[in-house]
This record gives structure tokens, sequence and C-alpha cells, in this order.
């Protein structure tokens, strides 16, 4: 028998349910962030958070400072200014092609094709550049090469997304497609196989240096702009009462930013300088970082690469996010190879070949940033190229044979991944209270 | 008698040859939570799904405050302030609590950057409100959450966007004792909002803690609109189990009309 609800009573709830005291009461309340503004309350929560897994960083610094003793012990010609600068000048193409690939990790896929994409950025400009050629304005060229390579990553986005073929396979075809555009090329306007730039700009990309008075005020203003962020920051947070940093901890951080780059203009000026491409590459850094923390598309990444459903739910449209993040691939692949042809001052048929693909997934991966999507961060592309120059760097001064670099490179690149993935346990462990 | 909240009249569903619902008629007052009980396949997802624009009903209407609506998306629903809190609760593992409330609704300064800390401030402002306080930080990241405060993070969500109707769909399942009791509260002090509550249980024990009154459906039809302080679980059982049914399927009906 069905009970019209016409004969409901027209009560409110309370008097339906009877008294409150019929449901015991709710768990004990605990208070919201208890506010760590010391020293020590920042400190032992950061290490509560290591201990439950949430690595950050930390790994790779103490990485980078094990790499930087073993090669230096080695063969001491490791800590000379010259090799510094030039480990600079090495990571830059590999860093740059790697922000691309983190944000493609982050959504949970892959680019393959990243290494060739930017060879055929390299090989544009270079053909655009040509003297006896069309003979471009540097800008331009530039440019245009940059259209070439983002709209590389849009068409094989819309195969991904619209055809719904895995990126895996898409950019795998891409890889093969691209190398045979860059030997297609490079093999017609040349019988060598090799074309030289002439302009003087693009080959300044990656071979000018900073005198030592611009190195250190670049280096002043980045400091200023840290130190700027972080107190606005903390004073908009504690304008609504929330937890901010304590002064003690920012003014620390600055200092140890002020040492850390200090040291480093220092170094490099005792040789030829800081890299014009380091600043290049440090500005693409910020740029990225900004857009993948602090914008609502950087939001979307990261929910898209956790979990896609629960982001189509909550009205994003994950395809848009899709294309536009391989996009960004495609143009920091294309300014990898611009970088990567200026500072061998010209593009060949082996351009974007060899370990250039390996290298820009693994620097990512080293860093950091997960396969599996969702979690990592920008500056993971710079530590982990980084990590990659120097042993790459350090194996050579050695005289290592091509077979032991690649073994050891692989075996770095395992225990990276092996970090990342006992922290992950650790976290899930946390994750079941 | 106070216009309901939501009112479903002769609401119907068919898939394909599979009569799923049979003209149904569904209320939710203001400030009330109306459990939705029944047998597995009783058609009270497909009620929800209903309501909630996932797929629209073939027949009858539905009316939100005496209002004759329809409801042809979960867009059409969400303007309407109905929202649905799914048991596989849609959240993003990866992000902090903060952005999982504001997925897709981020608050930006000059339409791009995201203004966390406004965020961060609503998001404690809505959980405090709902007494939800079992949470370390808004900044922890989901992943680290037990069910239930998982649950009363989903719960939160909608609640924030000024969401008049929800409906929990099985939102104890997979809970343990002390944090069903959790979400049990929070369900309650809902209501006392003045939201209507809908939540789908097979758990008649949490159903007769919580819910004001009781739907029972089974093989698509209302047979027993009760209320909890005039009934029992044993009539309760007895209605999801054996029911009477207005109309017999694979029979012809009172009226004399295959459906």
């Amino acid at each position: 028998m069905t009970v019209d609800p016409r004969t409901a009573p027209d009560v409110d709830a309370s008097d339906v349910i009877g008294p409150e005291d019929e449901l015991p009461p709710a768990a004990p309340a605990v208070s919201f962030d208890s506010t760590p503004d010391t020293l020590g309350g920042y400190l032992r929560r950061w290490w509560q958070g290591v201990r439950a897994g949430e690595l950050g960083s930390l790994p790779i610094i103490v990485g980078l400072i094990i790499i930087a003793i073993v090669f230096g012990t080695l063969d001491s010609t490791f800590y000379v200014e010259r090799n510094f600068t030039n480990l600079l000048l090495q990571m830059a193409a590999t860093a740059t092609i790697a922000i691309g690939v983190v944000f493609v990790l982050l959504i949970g896929e892959i680019d393959l094709s990243v290494a060739f994409v930017g060879a055929v950025g390299g090989v544009t400009m270079t053909l655009l550049l040509r003297p006896d050629g069309a003979h471009w304005p540097w800008w331009a060229a530039l440019g245009f090469a940059l259209i070439v390579t983002t709209t590389i990553g849009l068409v094989q986005a819309l195969v991904i997304t619209k055809a719904g073929v895995p990126s895996f396979v898409v950019t795998l075809a891409g890889l093969l497609i691209w190398n045979g555009v860059v030997l297609i090329l490079t093999t017609q306007y040349s019988t060598s196989g090799t074309i030289r730039i002439q302009d003087e700009t693009i080959v300044g990309i990656a071979n000018d240096f900073l005198s030592d008075f611009w190195g250190w005020v670049v280096a002043g203003a980045g400091v200023a702009g840290y130190a700027l962020v972080q107190l606005q920051t903390a004073r908009s947070r504690r304008a609504r009462g929330l937890d901010a940093k304590p002064l003690v901890v920012i003014v620390l951080q600055v200092i140890g930013l002020a040492l850390v780059v200090g040291a480093a203009v220092w170094y490099a000026n005792r040789d030829r300088g800081i890299p014009s491409v380091t600043i290049l590459v440090l500005a693409m850094f910020l740029l990225w970082s900004f857009v993948a923390s602090r914008t609502r598309f950087g939001r979307h990444v990261y929910a898209v690469g956790g979990n896609a459903e629960a982001a189509r739910r909550a009205g994003i449209n994950v395809d848009r996010v899709r294309i536009l993040v391989f996009m960004i691939a495609g143009f920091m692949a294309g300014l990898g190879g611009v970088i990567l042809a200026s500072r061998l001052r010209s593009v060949a048929t082996n351009t974007g070949g060899g370990d250039l693909l390996l290298n820009v997934i693994a620097a990512a991966v080293i860093g950091g940033t997960s396969l599996f999507g969702g979690r990592g961060r920008v500056v993971s592309a710079l530590l982990g190229a980084l990590v990659i120059a120097s042993i790459s760097n350090g194996m050579g001064l050695l005289n290592l044979a091509t077979g032991t670099k690649f073994v050891i490179t692989g075996l770095v690149l395992l225990a990276a991944v092996l970090v990342d993935s006992l922290s992950t346990r650790r976290r899930a462990a946390r994750g079941v209270v | 008698m106070t216009t309901p909240l939501l009112a479903c009249e002769g609401v119907s569903k068919a898939f394909g040859a599979v009569q799923a619902l049979y003209r149904v008629d569904f209320e939710v007052q203001a400030g009330e939570v109306m459990a939705l009980v029944g047998d597995n396949g009783a058609g009270k997802s497909t009620l929800v799904k209903g309501i909630a624009g996932i797929y629209p009903f073939d027949e009858g209407h539905v009316s939100v405050e005496g209002r004759r609506v329809a409801i042809h998306s979960p867009r059409d629903a969400a303007r309407l302030g109905i929202e649905v809190v799914y048991q596989d609760l849609a959240l993003a593992d990866n992000l902090d609590v903060t952005a999982n409330m504001f997925l897709g609704r981020e608050r930006t300064r000059r339409g791009f950057v995201l203004d966390e800390s406004s965020m961060e401030h609503a998001a404690r402002e809505t959980l405090q409100g709902l007494s939800v306080t079992t949470l370390g930080s808004v900044r922890q990241t989901v992943a680290g959450l037990s069910g239930g405060q998982r649950q009363a993070v989903a719960v939160a969500k909608s609640v924030m966007w000024n969401s008049r109707l929800l409906i929990l769909d099985e939102p104890t399942a997979a809970l343990g004792v002390a944090q069903t009791r959790q979400v049990l509260d929070l369900v309650r002090r809902l209501a006392d909002r003045d939201l209507g509550v809908v939540i789908i249980s097979h758990n008649l024990h949490d159903v007769f803690e919580v819910a004001d009154r009781i739907t029972v459906l089974r093989l698509g039809q209302r047979v027993a609109m009760l209320h909890r302080s005039e009934t029992s679980q044993q009539e309760v059982v007895q209605a999801i189990t054996a029911g009477t049914l207005d109309h017999v399927p694979g029979m012809a009906d009172a009226a004399g009309v295959e459906p």
C-alpha cells in the first residue's frame, strides 16, 4: 500500500526525529591547522611530511651532492670553473624539452616524439635563415619554427583526444615521422647533411655569456623577486587568518637562495660568466612553474592527471586541457631544438637522435615527476636535467666508454623511480587511516 | 502542508523492454532527510539519475518548490540546486581538500591566477559550518583521508555551491562504525540547515537513525512512504520484499494498458 505523501504532517525535522540527544555527539573537535608560526614548528611539520613520504626535491638534491662528490673525487677537473659553465650549457636543451614532458606526464600521458619534433624546429629555423635561401630575419625564423612545433603538438593531440588513440602509439608514430622529416630536409638542402647557422643572434643563444655585472644584476633581481613573492603570499594568508610561513623561515630561505645563486654567479664569472641560455631556461622555468601551480589551467592539468573522471564531472573540458598540454610540449620541444642547433651552430641528419629522447624523459622522471600522472613539478625538469648532464659530463671527463655511460645513466634512472615508488608506498600506507 | 522542495509525480523510465520505474511519486521537503530504500533493481538509482538529469524520465513531471521544471542534463540539475554525491566520490586523490572543493569553479584574480587564500578560507568556513573538524588541514591531499573524511569533503563540496537538495548514494557503504557515525551526523546537520537530503542506503539501521521519512521502491514502483517515527524495521523489510504492487510486470495493469 502506498502512503499518500499529502498526509504527511507539516512539521519540521526536529519534531519528526525527536530530541537531538538520540544522536551521540560528533567526534571530538580537532582544531584546524595548528599554526606553525615558529621555525621549530615549521621544521617539525616538514620532517613529518618527509617521513610520511612527501619527499619533494630532497632525494634529488642529496643525489646531486653525491654525484658531485663522486666525480669530483675521481677527477678534480669536474670542479673546474670552465666545467661548471659547460654543465650549464649542456643541460639547457634537455631541461627545456623536459619542461614540456613534465606537463605531458602530469596528465598521465607520454610524448615520445619530443626529441625529433625539437629537431624539426631547429631544422626549420636553420633552413629559413640560410643566406642563399629564404634568409629570414632571426626572430621570424625562430617564431615560425616554434609555431611549426606547437602545431605538430596540436595535430598529435587531436588524434589522441578525438580518435581516442593512446598517446604512446601516436607519439611513437610521430617519432618516426619527424625523424624522417629531419632526414629529408637536411639531405635535400645539403649534400653533407649538415647545415651551418650563420645568424649571429641565433648562434648567440647558446654561445653567449652575460658580463660579470649583468650576472650579478640578474642574480640580485631573482633573489629579490623570490623574497617579495614569499612575503606577499605570507601577508595575504595572514590577512585571512590562515597559517603562513613564519618570517624567520622566509628570511632563512632567501639567505639560502642568495648564497646558492651568489656562489653560482661568482664561480661562473671566474670563467666566462653565466651563459645567456641559462637565463632563458630559468625564464621558461618561472613561466611554466607559474602556469602549473598558480593558474586555473595548471590546477586542471593536475586534476586531469589525478582523476580524469572527477575533472569531467567538475565541468572541466578534459580534451581541451590535453590538447593544450601537448601544444606546450611541442612548443618547449621546438625551443629546445633551437637551443641545440644554436649550441652546435648547425643542424645535421642526426639532430634530435641519439639519447636525447631518453634523456629528456629520464630528466623529468629523475626530477620526481610521476609517470602515472598528477604528481610532479616543473622544477623536476631542471633538477633532472642537471643530474643527467652532471653524470654525462663527469663520465666524459673520466673517458668512460659509451656503453658504460648508458649502464650508469640507466641505473640512476632506476634509482630515481625506486625512490618515487617507495615514497608513494609510504604515502599510501599513511592514507589508510 | 508546505510545498515540497522536490516533487516527482508519476515518473516512469523504461530501458527497452525493462520497465525500471513505473509511475512513481516521490517528494522531499526542505529540512528533511528522505531515505530511499529497496532491493537491488528496485529503481533507486534510476530515480536518482532521472532527478540528476543523467537520463530524463519518459513520463511524469518534476517540480522544484512547486514550479514545474525540465531537467535534461546534470547542468540543469545543478542550476536548480540539486547535487548528487556519488558512491565513487569523484575526488582527485592528488589534489588537496581545498582544490577538490573548488575543482572546476576555482576563484581567480584577473581571470586566471588562482586566489588560493580566498579559496582556503572559504573551504575552512564551509567545513567548520558543517562541524567537519576531524580534518587536520584543508591543504592535505585527499589521498591521505579516511573514507568518512572523503565523504565529508564530497558533501561539503556540494554544500558550498548553495545546493538545496543533496542526494547521497550509499554514503556509508564502505565505512567503519565510527566513520559511519560521522557521516550520519553530517547528514543530520545538513537537514538542520534546511537542505533537503535524499539518502539511498541498504543499511536499515542507518536509515532509521537518520531519516525522517522512508520511501520504499519495489520492482520500479513505490510500495510505501513511511514516517520513521510511526514505523518499524520489520514493516520496511516487509515493504521491500513483498510490498503490494499496483501493476504486476508482464501483465496488463489495472487500467488494462500494457506499459
